[in-house]
């Protein structure tokens, strides 16, 4: 099930349509670049492939089911620009036609499966699978790795997009308007599914396929390489150069950012043990609740309070964490990009 | 015609799930296709018209702050099922769906949001929150609202009108094509992979392992996935031979009438009062 409608507030859901729109378009150029007028049936058809392998109930080890997102095969095959299109499109058909998934949702939705997903998963295929033959067994488990982080990365950003919500969208009385849970519960509960039964699904999946496809058809899985119809080796090789436009968006978003963040207070429902009672004033609330306490202790985040300390303005603190995580993200992707480029470099030289 | 014919026999077995929920997508699709020939009201209505009052009454349930415009906007929803003649049946499934998938999210929010207290849970102690109560009770009403009007689009409106109406919103013609294109491939592909497992079902005595059942789901993916690529080139080459250059036209035969004139000012005013008195 994807987010529906209701979970997000009108602005994240506009933020997130704003979010994806810069990677649709540098998809739709880069395609158009390279298939031109193939372009069209090849992506209505792995659009509506997508949507059939979403149906496909799968029986997992230790009695559940669950069903693949396809995004991470797409990606390995299709390239990720080309999934970053047809997944979309497969995700605007549910969300239209089959109510799964809300309609205002759907920049949210494709931003986390289709962009978040897909690039997570292009880029770990790529390093696990290195310069490997097209027919080794490593790229089956390349593949595997890739669905399972895939489908989490997207789980992730999900969770924080939920978790965001009582932050800034409470009534007047502090009763959060949408999503209600705060990043501390709303991480874990998302991740333990995901982690635990989703990510073992689209692992399944992927690897299987691929797996089958190595026996069977091997033809498919050099689309990506060969550069027919996907992009891969042109997005890896031009790397910032070629995608500058979309990180100007970014970088422009990124600027725009804090102006929603100076608010007063503490975030709704973000208190720690200590705040709540501090904030109760110790009337009613003398000792923090232990059940608190021991959440806490489960869910550290890597920058606590989001405020790094030596910073003594708390806005200034919370802005520059949020910076400094876009940064880690764009860091975490050069990284991956100059290593992926650093397997393939001997490829690029025999594909201009 | 309707859903009745594979509800009911769920069996444990994998390759009939998969069939019965393949054969629930195409029935579905098909049960709406003939309610949106239908003589309801909407069904009179202008596909682009339909499509942004839709779009204006989605986005007025999620801008309220407040649950009584939420509730009045859900009587709207109701309103517009009974004159489009959509039968209640067919609404009920979509409803307890999102009501149990909301239940089981905001359920514990009802305890874990701080607020004053309404009452005490025997034995356990815990708290219900009177804030929770209200965060729970927006949050499942907000989905269900939504999903209904979705869910009337596209029950009043032909779906290949819905895409080519998409346009007004800004969705590029490029998309629409393709949209529309893997409409069709959908169903070209449930046949496919329905057949796929009905031959295969056909052929199996007794249980299938899991381990079997996951490897048998991999290679039907593969071997859908080899098909959509030839079928993908076909269809390229079909077009080509046609005369396709890139460039994309789609027939525009919509036209406002009478009733979209009348509908118009009443579905803005009610957006607009809606988003007015949901924000106070």
């Amino acid at each position: 099930m994807h987010i529906p409608d209701g979970y997000l507030s009108p602005s994240t859901c506009a933020a997130m349509f704003a979010a994806s729109t810069p990677f649709w378009y540098v998809a739709s150029a880069r395609i158009k670049k390279t298939l031109s007028m193939r372009m069209v049936p090849l992506l209505s058809v792995f659009a509506a492939f997508s949507f059939i392998i979403m149906m496909f109930n799968l029986p997992l080890p230790g009695g559940t089911t669950g069903h693949a997102t396809g995004a991470a095969l797409a990606a390995i095959v299709l390239g990720p620009w080309a999934a970053v299109i047809s997944v979309s499109i497969a995700l605007i058909i549910q969300a239209v036609f089959f109510g799964d998934g809300g309609i205002l949702a759907i920049g949210a939705n494709c931003f986390t499966i289709a962009i978040v997903g897909v690039f997570v998963a292009h880029y770990t295929n790529r390093i696990v699978a290195g310069n490997s033959a097209v027919d080794s067994s490593r790229r089956v488990i390349a593949a595997g790795i890739a669905g399972y982080l895939s489908i989490n990365a997207a789980a992730f950003a999900t969770a924080v997009l939920f978790g965001i919500q009582p932050m800034y969208f409470t009534d007047s009385n502090g009763a959060p308007l949408y999503a209600p849970y705060p990043l501390d519960i709303a991480i874990p509960a998302m991740m333990i599914g995901h982690l635990g039964i989703a990510g073992f699904a689209e692992l399944i999946v992927t690897a299987g396929v691929i797996g089958y496809l190595q026996k069977n058809d091997i033809s498919l899985l050099s689309i990506a390489q060969t550069g027919v119809p996907a992009a891969t080796n042109a997005a890896v090789s031009s790397g910032w150069q070629g995608a500058r436009r979309m990180w100007l968006v970014i970088a422009t978003l990124l600027v725009l950012t804090p102006l929603g963040l100076i608010a007063a207070g503490t975030a709704w429902g973000e208190w720690g043990a200590e705040e709540l009672v501090e904030l109760d004033g110790g009337q009613t609330i003398t000792a923090a609740p232990t059940g608190l306490l021991q959440y806490a202790a489960i869910w550290e985040a890597p920058v606590p309070d989001y405020a790094v300390s030596f910073i003594s303005s708390e806005q200034l603190g919370y802005i520059l964490s949020g910076v400094m995580g876009v940064g880690l993200i764009i860091l975490t992707m050069l990284v991956s990009t100059y290593i992926a480029a650093r397997f393939t470099r001997r490829n690029e030289h025999s594909n201009p | 015609m309707g859903g009745e014919a594979h509800h009911g026999k769920r069996r444990g077995n994998f390759i009939q799930r998969t069939i019965d929920a393949l054969a629930e997508t195409l029935e579905r699709s098909l049960y709406a296709e003939q309610l949106a020939e239908g003589g309801g009201l909407l069904q009179r209505l202008d596909p682009r018209v339909k499509l942004v009052a839709m779009l204006g009454f989605i986005i007025c349930a999620a801008a309220s702050r407040n649950l009584p415009v939420v509730v009045a906007i859900a009587c709207v929803a109701l309103g517009l099922a009974l004159v489009s003649r959509i039968p209640f049946r067919s609404l009920l499934p979509v409803w307890i769906g999102m009501f149990i998938f909301s239940g089981l999210i905001a359920g514990p929010a009802i305890f874990l949001t701080p607020g004053p207290s309404l009452a005490t849970v025997p034995w356990l102690g815990w708290q219900v929150s009177s804030y929770g109560v209200r965060s729970a009770t927006l949050l499942i009403l907000r989905s269900e609202v939504s999903i209904t009007f979705s869910v009337i689009l596209v029950m009043t409106t032909p779906w290949i009108q819905v895409m080519k109406a998409m346009r007004v919103v800004g969705v590029p013609t490029m998309v629409v094509v393709i949209l529309g294109m893997t409409y069709r491939y959908i169903f070209l592909m449930l046949q496919s992979a329905s057949d796929m497992f009905e031959a295969r079902q056909s052929r199996v005595i007794g249980k299938l392992s899991n381990a079997d059942a996951r490897r048998l789901a991999s290679a039907t993916v593969g071997v859908l996935l080899s098909k959509s690529f030839q079928l993908s080139n076909d269809v390229y080459l079909a077009m080509q031979s046609r005369g396709f250059r890139g460039e994309v036209y789609t027939l525009d035969e919509f036209r406002l009438g009478r009733n979209d004139y009348i509908a118009i000012p009443i579905a803005l005013v009610i957006i607009v009062s809606g988003i007015w008195f949901g924000y106070v």
